[in-house]
């Protein structure tokens, strides 16, 4: 296969392939044409190259660096874009490269929905930097100033009406010292060509063809397949082992045992167990089926996750850590007129991206080159400097593209076992994850029990709200010590709790660790919206008023929420709140506008019901109404799901779209689906026949989704979409059948 | 290890492998095919699906030694070096997101078009619901397909 020459071509060959039949194309076009005022093209050999992410050629060839990964959001597609529009590029001459992992392009770790948020400004002035030297060039060529240079789509036109193409441009920019910044000016948003409009993803044509690749289609001569059986309860090691029966199977080539790394694991360590190497993937799965393995037994060997959830419910029950508290949540309870208090459980949850886990490694004379789906290149490039004990710059990654994602290819055991495995071998290897494997091994969703108490006083006004959330931190796959939530996994929804209550206390309790945990899509947002959502939901009931006017109310005066005042804990989703404040009245309009889209209380048939939940995560203001309806046997069908989305300015407005649509299957898959127990430390479920995901039967007939129009600072769309959903989805419920349901996934007929 | 011959997107292959080793396995491994994807291994996402005799078929179900003379086509061979109506509609309704699951996906929407040009939506969700997209692009996928159907004539 080619893929192994396509990743090996270096930067400055490709460029010069690529040129080769651009140019070829480009004199034929100058020599046919009459207007020689025009120089298009210069010598194709020529770079201009301002910064790490752009660089034009003689030829006039734009080769911008994606630097993040592509899962499915298209930011492979829409960080070019912005660079395109201020470099004033012809995005028909672009081409993309994907960047290798390395800390010269910033921060490549491709989650937390940062990605538009975090290099809109880089990227612009990035281009903007590079047109400015294209327009000096000009300047310069033609003796005139500056200002009367411009770039427009490829080329700088002169008032007079003469112009350069950038690709003559190329070399003599090249020459030039990048200006100050107080001479680079970005475009007005007015003026922008392709941020704000529709642009199809670079890689559909390829995606529809199969030639797309991902990580499990890296194929380099002489690679190995391996497939790892891992000790069914995470962490622990292997007792004994026979290969004898697996030796014995043709193309079977090496069975040899990986370490456990114990529990915690941490991010980056492998799991262990027995390796078996064959020469094609079918003879590498029937080695492994026919090892004979008997598991060492480690300290999690007792963990069953429904006992676990019920011991932390009655933990949320009892008074907790605090962890905001704001006035007298004991005494407004002792004055309410109306008390209502509800438990809400979501269990584990793994990310089961379509592509599961997989990495090709090829270690060699202490050198080590790894092809992987990953969301976080230069996490890897460290993890496999640690683990293998070489420099980092003896470490190169290359990221395909992944099937899917979700937070799970944010960490990188999976590349790790890869690169040990080529090392144990001598020769390249590809590590395969089954279904099973992924499902059974995940970092899973943590498992959470939450109970929310609520005073409504004699004006009904709510003025009392204790919030206690009780799960497992993430940073408990990592130390022991994290067994109590953090104050970032509780910014995500629960002490940014944002309504105008007079009287509020949030609190934890303990909760180890006792399985790998990791972050998936919004992470404990998932949880704390259903909550939150669903308690507000009930409020409305109590309180005798329309939901959304209900909403309305909670929310309070326009304004800006100093959190700081309010709790110590919370993080902004590490922005500063002056930046990313958090404005009630952005929250407001998307109810509004969700209330007319929605056509909010419009009759319906018996058995169907709306619903309706706001959540702002990722620095997104988002609102969802959900229609359900029931039939008879407590089939739920889904009509229409309308999302209402502040996300400041969209840049690629159909990509927030289809985030959005998605993100409303996803969140079916959540909140109607999906479940992972574990029994006696080892998950229970382990394929699509007995865990579950949305399917075209099951998800929403319709979802529109409408994006509010502004120049505010661009925010996340990867994320924020699955929040609000669930709790939006059990309100419709309760507006269908008159149950509500504080569990998830919902099961009607129990 | 034994010798099959099977045909391919219309061209004779040559393959050695084990009888029961699933198709899927012989596309990806031994013919470089990494258009068709693994995505379950029991027949229950679609990511795997392939064309025998024009059937929408789960190449991770079949065994190499079961599939005689009957044709295989993959996603390389379904229309290149052009494109097919149904990839057309896909591109122009901009169904994909991560793509993993999308060849599958175009591959049980032509074998649906193929035998029913003008489905209804309870047909759609019949011969889709053997594909799972993660991603979600399902509301995408019946526009796309909806756009590739012919209506009947009057
Ligand atoms: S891989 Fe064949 S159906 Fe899933
Ligand atoms: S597009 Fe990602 S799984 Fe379908």
């Amino acid at each position: 296969m080619d893929d192994h020459k396509i990743f090996k071509v270096s930067r400055r060959d490709f460029i010069k392939t690529t040129s080769v039949g651009v140019t070829g194309l480009l004199i034929g076009v100058s020599v046919s044409c009459t207007d020689n005022k025009k120089n298009l093209t210069g010598d194709p050999q020529s770079r201009f190259t301002p910064n790490f992410f752009i660089t034009i050629n003689g030829s006039g060839d734009v080769t911008l660096i994606a630097h993040r990964s592509e899962m499915g959001t298209g930011i492979r597609t829409s960080l070019p874009l912005i660079i395109a529009d201020e470099l004033e590029a012809d995005w028909n001459r672009v081409k993309i490269e994907q960047a290798l992992g390395d800390i010269k392009y910033g921060d490549q770790n491709t989650d937390g929905s940062y990605s538009v948020r975090m290099f809109f400004m880089p990227l612009r002035k990035a281009g903007a930097f590079a047109r400015t030297m294209l327009e000096q060039a000009a300047a310069k060529e033609w003796g005139v100033d500056v200002s009367t240079c411009k770039a427009v789509n490829h080329e700088v036109v002169h008032t007079s009406g003469k112009s350069f193409g950038f690709g003559y441009l190329a070399a003599k920019a090249a020459l030039l010292p990048l200006p100050d910044e107080n001479k680079v000016t970005l475009k007005s948003p007015k003026d922008f060509k392709y941020i704000g409009k529709t642009s199809s993803i670079v890689d559909i044509q390829d995606i529809v063809t199969g030639k797309a690749r991902f990580g499990l289609d890296v194929n380099i001569p002489n690679c190995k397949i391996a497939v790892i059986k891992r000790n069914p309860e995470p962490g622990a090691g292997v007792k004994s082992f026979n290969p004898d029966e697996a030796n014995k199977i043709s193309g079977v080539v090496k069975i040899f045992k990986l370490d456990a790394p114990g529990f915690p694991t941490n991010f980056f360590k492998p799991l262990g167990g027995i390796v078996v190497v064959a020469e094609n993937t079918w003879s590498a799965l029937k080695g492994r089926d026919a090892l004979k393995i008997s598991w060492e037994k480690g300290k999690n060997a007792d963990y069953t996750s429904s006992s676990y959830i019920a011991n932390m419910m009655k933990g949320a029950k009892s008074k907790g850590k605090v962890r905001r508290e704001n006035g007298d949540v004991d005494k407004a309870f002792k004055q309410s007129k109306t008390i209502l208090e509800a438990e809400y459980i979501v269990p584990h949850l793994p990310h089961s991206p379509m592509e599961t886990p997989c990495a090709v490694a090829l270690f060699k004379d202490q050198t080590c080159e790894v092809w992987a789906p990953t969301q976080d290149p230069q996490g890897a490039r460290k993890a496999l400097a640690g683990v293998l004990g070489i420099d980092e710059k003896a470490i190169t990654v290359n990221v395909t593209l992944l099937g899917g994602a979700f937070g799970r290819k944010s960490k990188p055991d999976f590349i790790v076992e890869a690169a040990l495995i080529s090392r144990n071998i001598g020769g390249p290897v590809k590590v395969l994850w089954t279904r099973e494997d992924d499902i059974q091994h995940d970092f899973f969703h943590a498992p959470s029990a939450q109970y929310i108490k609520v005073g409504i006083d004699k004006n009904n006004t709510v003025d009392a709200w204790l919030h206690r959330s009780v799960f497992p931190s993430i940073g408990g796959t990592a130390v022991d010590q994290a067994n109590e939530p953090s104050g970032g996994e509780l910014s995500l929804g629960m002490i940014d709790m944002p309504y105008d209550i007079k009287n509020v206390r949030c609190e934890t309790q303990q909760a180890p660790t006792k399985i790998r945990i990791g972050w998936l899509r919004s992470v404990s947002n998932i949880q704390h919206a259903f909550a939150i959502g669903s308690m507000v939901d009930e409020i409305a009931f109590a309180r005798g008023v329309d939901p959304v006017q209900n909403l309305l109310d909670m929310i309070g005066e326009d304004r800006k929420i100093d959190f700081t005042s309010l709790t110590k804990e919370l993080e902004n989703y590490n922005e500063k709140q002056e930046d990313f404040p958090w404005e009630t009245a952005r929250f407001k309009n998307v109810i509004r506008v969700a209330k007319e889209k929605s056509n909010w209380g419009k009759q319906l048939p018996k058995g169907s019901g709306q619903g309706i939940a706001v959540h702002r995560s990722f620095l997104t203001y988002v609102a969802c109404v959900v229609e359900v309806s029931v039939d008879a046997n407590n089939k739920i069908t889904i009509p229409k799901v309308d999302y209402v989305v502040d996300c400041g300015l969209a840049v690629n407005p159909e990509r927030v779209k289809s985030q959005f649509e998605g993100g409303a299957s996803f969140s079916t898959s959540i909140a109607l689906k999906s479940e992972v127990t574990v029994k006696d430390g080892a998950v229970v479920e382990s394929n699509f026949n007995n865990f579950f995901l949305a399917r075209m039967s099951d998800a929403p007939l319709e979802t529109a989704v409408h994006i509010i129009e502004t120049n505010e600072k661009p925010t996340g769309a990867g994320e924020p979409p699955v929040p609000p959903f669930a709790p939006a989805l059990c309100n419709a419920l309760f507006a269908a059948t008159g149950k509500r349901i504080r569990q998830l996934p919902v099961k009607l007929s129990a | 290890m034994a010798t099959y011959h099977i045909n391919v997107n219309g061209q004779d292959q040559q393959v050695e492998a084990m009888p029961d080793t699933p198709l899927l396995w012989v596309l990806r491994d031994n013919l470089q095919l990494t258009g068709t994807k693994f995505g379950c291994g029991i027949a229950q996402c679609g990511a795997c699906t392939v064309h025998l005799d024009g059937n929408a078929t789960r190449s991770c179900g079949l065994l190499i030694s079961s599939i005689g003379t009957q044709k295989i086509t993959t996603i390389e061979g379904l229309s290149a070096p052009g494109l097919h109506a149904v990839q057309k509609a896909w591109i122009e309704e901009n169904v994909p997101q991560c793509g993993f699951c999308q060849t599958g996906q175009v591959m049980s929407a032509v074998a649906l078009i193929t035998q029913n040009s003008n489905p209804t939506d309870a047909e759609i969700d019949t011969a889709m619901s053997g594909n799972i997209c993660r991603c979600g692009t399902y509301e995408r996928i019946k526009k796309a397909i909806k756009r590739a159907s012919t209506p009947k004539p009057n």
